[in-house]
């Protein structure tokens, strides 16, 4: 068998194993991923692998199969200029399919004074860049894929990988964030165009410190400016459909998430524009208790 | 690590691992999880001391396996009270099985479908009342339909409507082509009741129905979790029963099982260090070697390797299963349907 280049690398609680046939990908990963903190020993919760259908397509038009220690049969193979975000789906699949210490909703998530904010919904509903406009302006970045929540306590636990930044997105960031803090731009994937934006040093620094939930928002975007109320079983079936891991963790899934929807204040918000999204949720949360 | 000889090191002597490095922890991981032997090595391993973060790992994979066998024992639940008015015995097979008679074989295995099997006679029978209570077939294809009907040792597999889950309906052990011809209805008058009312085969049928699994009926995909289960029931079977081994080769006998019974010994004993009655295992055969090779071709990156050991033994499982004739007409229909071969 060919050989394989990998690398390590630690996000909040989960360490993975990155092996890849090329070099190529993982340069681009270390280069992304350099500020944070490095693993202790070299044990990891999850290996991601990076490499070729057949043996010759490591050369010839070279495309990137993502397998792994947790897989789909079915997941489509992405040309070799997209190895990074192969590697970022390839970590997303490890902890969607295989993460059972938290419940993981697919939601973004930032902080201030202890309390979070936490933005679900469909993609395309713009959390991703809500958290990453947030982060910019004096909330802590948690992360923009996974909320993770503490099955005992019901914290939350950062998971602040790479933003990864879609079409429009791209553009808005651009204007707030420097040059050196972004990844290099994908065009055309299955997703759209990507481009991945490093979280601020604050973030990855902090990554080991939870924050109480306090707030739930599904933003939608593209709607004139509204807050709505959402009944509490909504928000529950909403949930559960927004979690990878809530069926897999069974009873105790269950627990965390009825806490969760029972203890925090939930709306439904539509806007427009980043500034009206920062308006609406400074008036939700100065209200907070 | 170029094979999954470190994994078969840890379930054979769980205190070999405290030697590991952090990287061998994850290569050890990968090849557990690639082999579905995660669930069955962390209950190994409970009173070893390992790394902090593996140990995580490890206790993720006994929760997940705990609820994995309680999701088995109601999805047979439900097709027992599906066949509520069905007279006859409804035998659960391979890891449901395990669980619901409480082996350690049961422990921290993991389960896929639910297996049951009933006489070949019911067959109509139990179908129509699984149809009725919302299993549906997973691949309404005229020519496998009929493929299976007239050649397998179990119906096409159903899955439930809501439930998403598969259920294989056998009649027999083996595919009816195939060389061996297991005594079906000995393993039926045989079968001993649980306290639900389902069945489990009697332990030497048991352990030779995972036998026939390994060696007459596939390409050894899944063999060493196989084997395991093949150690573990020897191991416990043997030490309640001192008259297990005499059964167990009469029974072979009555399976036409006798070769693959010694095969699969040999090799428990080689890998697993189970404890084997010498007569039942036979003498090292030269071919012992090939299986091994397959057994362990996989690589520290949860890798399969040695494409063509696995190439020969998935040729093997075809011949095995259908003579050279009926093998050229099966595989020209699926040619010409635009199908490949499974992998």
């Amino acid at each position: 068998m060919a050989e394989m280049h990998q690398i390590l690398l630690k996000i909040g609680p989960a360490a993975f194993r990155i092996a890849s046939a090329w070099r190529r990908p993982l340069e681009e990963l270390e280069a992304l991923y350099g500020d944070y903190p490095a693993l202790t020993d070299s044990s990891v919760d999850f290996t991601v692998r990076l490499e070729p259908k057949k043996p010759w397509r490591r050369f010839i038009r070279p495309s990137v199969h993502i397998g792994g220690d947790f897989w789909l049969p079915d997941a489509a193979p992405l040309p070799l200029a997209q190895g990074l975000l192969a590697a970022e789906m390839g970590m997303n699949l490890q902890m969607a399919l295989g993460w059972r210490r938290h419940l993981l909703l697919h939601a973004s998530s930032v902080e201030k004074d202890g309390k979070a904010l936490v933005m679900t919904g469909l993609s395309g509903s713009g959390k991703s860049t809500l958290s990453a406009m947030l982060a910019e302006r004096g909330w802590r970045f948690m992360g923009d894929e996974f909320a993770l929540l503490d099955l005992e306590t019901g914290d939350l636990v950062p998971f602040p990988r790479l933003i990864s930044l879609k079409n429009k997105a791209i553009e808005t960031m651009q204007q707030v964030v420097p040059e050196h803090r972004f990844g290099p731009e994908m065009k055309a994937t299955p997703k759209g165009d990507i481009r991945h934006l490093i979280p601020p040093k604050a973030a990855v620094a902090r990554m080991d410190e939870t924050a109480r939930p306090a707030l739930l928002l599904f933003p939608r975007f593209g709607h004139a400016p509204e807050l709505r109320d959402m009944g509490q079983s909504e928000v529950f079936v909403r949930l559960t459909q927004a979690s990878t891991n809530y069926v897999a963790l069974g009873e105790s899934g269950f627990e965390a998430l009825t806490r969760f929807v029972d203890q925090v204040p939930t709306k439904a918000m539509d806007y427009q524009s980043g500034e009206q999204a920062e308006a609406l949720i400074e008036s939700l949360w100065s209200k907070l208790p | 690590m170029r094979d999954s000889l470190p994994l078969v090191r840890a379930l054979r002597e769980p205190t070999s691992v405290e030697a590991l490095t952090g990287s061998q922890w994850s290569e050890l991981i990968s090849i557990a999880r690639a082999e579905s032997l995660i669930g069955s090595l962390a209950h190994r391993l409970q009173n070893v001391s390992v790394p902090d973060r593996v140990r995580a790992v490890l206790q993720d994979a006994i929760e997940a396996h705990d609820l994995a066998s309680q999701q088995a024992l109601w999805e047979a639940d439900c097709a027992r009270r599906a066949l509520a008015d069905y007279r006859g015995k409804i035998v659960l097979m391979k890891g449901t099985a395990y669980v619901a008679a409480d082996l350690a074989a049961g422990v921290g295995r993991s389960i896929g479908d639910l297996d049951i099997m009933v006489a070949r006679d019911d067959l109509p029978v139990v179908e129509s009342a699984l149809l009725d209570a919302a299993w549906e077939w997973v691949k309404p294809d005229p020519y496998d339909d009929q493929y299976y009907r007239e050649h397998m040792h179990e119906l096409p597999p159903m899955i439930h409507r809501e439930r998403d889950r598969m259920i294989d309906v056998h009649h027999t052990t083996l595919p009816l082509t195939a060389r061996p011809t297991p005594d079906a209805q000995a393993i039926l008058d045989n079968a001993i009741a649980l306290e639900n009312g389902l069945y489990v085969m009697a332990a030497p049928d048991m352990l030779l129905h995972s036998v026939a699994h390994l060696f007459a009926d596939g390409d050894l995909a899944g063999g060493l979790r196989n084997l395991w289960d093949i150690n573990l029931l020897v191991r416990q079977f043997s030490d309640a029963d001192e008259e297990f081994w005499m059964e167990l080769n009469i029974r072979a006998k009555t399976h036409d099982l006798v070769r693959e019974l010694e095969r699969a010994l040999r090799l428990a004993a080689r890998l697993y260090e189970t404890p084997v009655y010498r007569f039942s295992a036979g003498q090292t055969q030269f071919a012992d070697y090939f299986y091994v090779r397959r057994l362990l071709a996989r690589d520290g990156y949860g890798r399969e390797t040695r494409k063509l050991t696995r190439f020969a033994f998935y040729v093997r499982s075809h011949w095995l299963r259908m003579p050279p004739l009926m093998l050229a007409r099966h595989l020209w229909t699926k040619w010409r349907k635009g199908g490949t071969p499974p992998k």
